[in-house]
């Protein structure tokens, strides 16, 4: 019963703010209004810094442009408002497709402060524009008319508002639960998820500008026609600072914080306001004191806002999610026949400065085979793993996958070939669930775009995708943990689950560095198994691991590494034998 | 344009650089010490030249009430830690540090600071007052957020800022000062005329940073300091407190504002809310040097001052627009050419 409440929680909640107008005082109306034309801004926030992690100082400066864009064009040119939302949306795309270009490639603090100064720059630009009315504004903006109807009275635009609001809302929900949305969860954590599988990191990050651009100028246009005059001032740095509050304040990994963190921060700050004018006189602004302070304890004590701390408190257990009815993939990678070389690697060399990490390595993994790397800390496994997965670029030497010369390889380059990787600290997004997070690896098997992830055209796209996931948590052993978070489970699962989502992607060389470590010995036994059909399946794997048993039971030929050489490359029987691989464990032969 | 308004502008643009080199030198230190932007840097300054044009109207400066407030909150703090451990010396020292240190400053300035006091008193008075808001900054800011990405700590820095700019506003009015200047006839020099109040900020700018090498390169606080820069896990590894790091490096940042509030408030006229822009400024110099080199900064501070002289000459309207895009080109230079920050807020 609880669990259906809660997914019908958004359609009640929808249903309440329908009927709010009816029992309001007008004045209310309009204070609710603002909130939600607020809260269509902070979506757009959320989007770019809670679910992307690029913090915005400039946000406020895409909602006047579409604001003064379609004030422009509806006043001075007498357009009808709708083209005036047309032409918001573009010049905030264009816009920021611009700035993108040149800010999203920056990290951290670098691009938050370049926003900043664009944010700052758009105040100064619209307050000298003659056109625009400089610092006095733009007035006599038609409302928005629907048919022969103009909506002008508070109620009419608080519809308005509200439908836009829904409609942002579920768009982005859309959006954020299919295949883009998954890359764009992920880039949080980094671009290392998403180049791995095969995307562009960079244009995700691009995307992700752009939509709060848009999403911002779609508030700037409702408060364009609602409010109808325009000046400056509601779009300079404040605001953009006050829109980062409630984004932070609510919650900024969600889109219900926009809603939460748009609503306290603008009912307190009214409220507050008038207390204090009588207290302290009409010019005061000590409630921006207060907020201040919220803002610091916030981050100081619950960096991730009030809507997950509450929504936990009221509902404990999560939302419930239909199971996922798995699907093998049909159209999948024809495997090379057995025996077949898929990667040969001829002298490869990677320094450091002077320091030769890896000096002169030579081997080849066939189809079909398990070849494991050993070797003591430091021998440079891990270097010669990035090397052939493309996170580091090589010295010298030459690479070929499947007969194919490598002259420069990039990680999502060896995605698009075949390859696949996990990595030696576990590298998933901790608040995605297990399902969620293999669907990553099939990033690239995907066609939908934006426009179909926007408008649920990708339905079977998405059954296909999710149910293939599903069907390799199956394969691992990890199917009952589908639907919990990544950072709940055990380090142990963890690891199989990166597993899952590597052969997501759906590879033919499979690159595990240290896939047993911190597991135990029953879920060791497991984990052989798999690997064990996988090879029989005809997949090529690279193992690098520390368990000498594990290793020696399961491959098909080892290489051991020391001081960044090859001292050793054959049958685990031969290897063993090696007077070298001896002196290097043991310090004598023996 | 002639070559006499040229050499006017530069000498102009100079002037306000030196003003923000000061500025950029301590922005770059505080960053690389404790990984903030301190944009709040800015208000402090603007409250210096308040606090002194309040007591040259023999006004007690609001700033005495927001040292109390400040000292009050990390004060309390402080002994909410200390207090449940037993740690008398602890106790003892916030008591020593938040209590009695500004309680007697605001003595000072309350009762010891009459109109017709020497302007001399009436900076020592200022500068005090200010330079001890930086470490309480830090304690009740800064402090409980030392382990995380400097885009928190930025945000905190925002946030900060908001909070001392409508503080501002309630202790100080919206109405701008300027304070009183060096007097005394201008001098020329190679045929230039400088006026005295221009060849003091210079001097003064260059004291400052001098000061600042010195205090690094002698005192064993100040290499502490430099430890701390270079690598913060490694110096905590030698004994070197981070907290006192931090809360040395923003007492420095609390004096050096205070100096240049002195500098620049006879010079332009200052709000309760010029220091935003100012601290803006300053920290475009700082980006220049990428946030860890002080010449380049201190260089990139005076670019700056002369791009702004000049801006404001051609197109004054769209005088901070120029200075704020010109920051971007070198942001993004900055941001390709160094490793990877960690992103994200969490």
């Amino acid at each position: 019963m609880t669990r259906r409440l809660i997914a019908l929680a958004p359609w009640i909640a929808l249903l309440a703010a329908a009927l709010l107008p009816l029992l309001l005082q007008a004045y209310q109306v309009t204070v609710i209004t603002y909130v939600m034309i607020a809260a269509v801004a902070c979506i757009g926030l959320v989007l770019m810094t809670g679910i992307v992690g690029m913090v915005s100082f400039g946000h406020a400066a895409f909602v006047g442009l579409g604001a003064y864009v379609s004030g422009y064009l509806s006043t001075q040119l007498e357009l009808s408002p709708w083209l005036g939302l047309a032409g918001a949306i573009v010049a905030a795309s264009a816009a920021a497709a611009l700035i993108g270009a040149l800010t999203v490639r920056m990290s951290g603090h670098y691009l938050a402060l370049s926003t900043l100064c664009f944010g700052i720059s758009f105040y100064f630009l619209v307050g000298n524009s003659e056109s625009l009315g400089r610092f006095n504004g733009l007035t006599g903006i038609p409302p928005v008319s629907i048919g022969a109807v103009e909506l002008r009275g508070e109620r009419q635009t608080y519809y308005l508002v509200l439908i836009a609001l829904a409609l942002v809302m579920a768009w982005c929900r859309q959006l954020l639960d299919s295949r883009t949305g998954r890359v764009l969860r992920s880039l949080r954590t980094g671009p290392v998820i998403a180049e791995t599988f095969g995307a562009n990191a960079q244009r995700y990050r691009l995307l992700a500008f752009v939509l709060a651009a848009v999403i911002g100028a779609i508030a700037g246009w409702l408060y364009a026609h609602v409010q109808r005059f325009l000046n400056p001032t509601p779009f300079g740095l404040n605001a953009s600072i006050d829109y980062l509050f409630m984004t932070v304040i609510g919650g900024s990994g969600q889109l219900w914080g926009a809603l939460l963190g748009a609503g306290l921060v603008t009912i307190i700050k009214h409220e507050l306001q008038d207390v204090l004018k009588l207290v302290f006189g009409p010019t005061t602004r000590l409630e921006m004191l207060f907020f201040a302070a919220i803002m610091i304890v916030v981050l100081q004590k619950a960096r991730k806002g009030l809507w997950p701390y509450l929504s936990q408190k009221l509902t404990p257990r999560a939302a419930p999610v239909a199971p996922v009815d798995a699907v093998v993939l049909r159209h999948r990678r024809v495997k090379p026949e057995h025996g077949l070389t898929v990667l040969s690697a001829s002298h490869l060399q990677r320094t450091f400065g002077g320091l030769v990490a890896v000096d002169d390595v030579s081997f080849d993994v066939k189809s079909g085979e398990i070849l494991g790397i050993l070797g003591p800390n430091g021998a440079g496994k891990t270097t010669l793993f990035n090397l052939i997965s493309g996170a580091l670029p090589r010295s010298k030497g030459e690479l070929s996958f499947l007969g194919q010369p490598l002259s420069r390889v990039s990680a999502r380059g060896m995605c698009l070939r075949g390859m696949s990787r996990t990595f030696q600290h576990a590298a998933l997004v901790q608040d995605m669930t297990a399902l969620e997070n293999v669907a990553i690896g099939a990033t690239h098997l995907g066609r939908c775009g934006l426009v179909a992830n926007s408008l649920r055209l990708n339905r079977v796209e998405e059954r296909q995708l999710l149910g293939w996931a599903q069907h390799l948590l199956e394969r691992v052993g990890l199917a009952d943990k589908a639907n919990e978070l990544a950072g709940n489970l055990s380090l142990g699962h963890q690891r199989i689950l990166e597993i899952a989502r590597a052969l997501a992607s759906d590879p033919v060389l499979l690159l595990l560095d240290e896939p047993a470590a911190g597991l135990r010995a029953n879920e060791k036994a497991v984990l052989a198994d798999l690997l064990n059909s996988l090879r029989a399946e005809g997949l090529a794997i690279v193992l690098v691991e520390h368990d000498m048993d594990f290793v020696f039971r399961l491959a098909d030929r080892l290489m051991v590494m020391n001081f960044g050489r090859r001292i050793a490359f054959g049958r685990p029987d031969e290897v063993r034998a090696d007077a070298g691989v001896q002196e290097a464990y043991l310090g004598v032969a023996a | 344009m002639t070559a006499d308004v040229a050499l006017i502008l530069l000498q102009d643009g100079i002037v306000s650089g030196a003003v923000y080199v000061l500025l950029a030198t301590v922005l770059v230190l505080i960053f690389s010490v404790t990984r903030v932007i301190f944009v709040p840097q800015g208000d402090l300054i603007a409250f210096t030249a308040l606090t002194l044009s309040a007591f040259e109207t023999g006004n007690v400066p609001g700033t005495v009430w927001l040292l109390m407030f400040g000292a009050t909150a990390a004060m309390l703090l402080e002994l909410r830690q200390a207090v449940p451990q037993r740690d008398r010396a602890r106790i003892l020292r916030s008591l020593l540090r938040f209590g009695a240190l500004p309680a007697l400053i605001a003595i000072v300035a309350v009762f010891l600071v009459p109109k017709t006091a020497p302007l001399l008193w009436k900076m020592t008075v200022s500068c005090a007052l200010v330079a001890c808001l930086g470490p309480l900054i830090y304690r009740i800011v800064f402090q409980p957020l030392a382990a995380s990405s400097p885009l928190v700590l930025l945000i905190a820095a925002i946030a900060t800022h908001l909070g001392l700019n409508s503080v501002g506003l309630h202790l100080f009015g919206a109405e701008g000062v300027r304070t009183e200047g060096f007097s005394g006839q201008p001098f020329s020099i190679f045929g230039i005329i400088v006026t005295q109040q221009a060849a003091g900020v210079l001097a003064s700018s260059v004291i400052a940073v001098v000061g600042l090498y010195l205090f690094f390169r002698l005192s064993l606080r100040g290499r502490a300091l430099l430890a701390t820069a270079y690598n913060r896990r490694g110096a905590e590894l030698v004994g070197i407190s981070t907290e006192t790091a931090g809360r040395t490096v923003f007492f420095v940042a609390g004096l050096a504002a205070a100096v240049s509030g002195l500098l620049i408030g006879p010079t332009t006229t200052l709000y309760y809310d010029s220091g935003f822009i100012l601290g803006l400024k300053g920290f475009v110099g700082a980006i220049v040097g990428g946030m860890a080199v002080y010449p380049l900064a201190a260089a990139g501070a005076l670019l700056v001052g002369t791009v702004e002289a000049f801006a404001s000459f051609w197109a004054s309207a769209y005088r901070d627009v120029i200075v704020f895009l010109l920051i971007i080109p070198v942001l993004f230079w900055r941001s390709v050419s160094s490793v990877p920050a960690e992103d994200g807020l969490e």
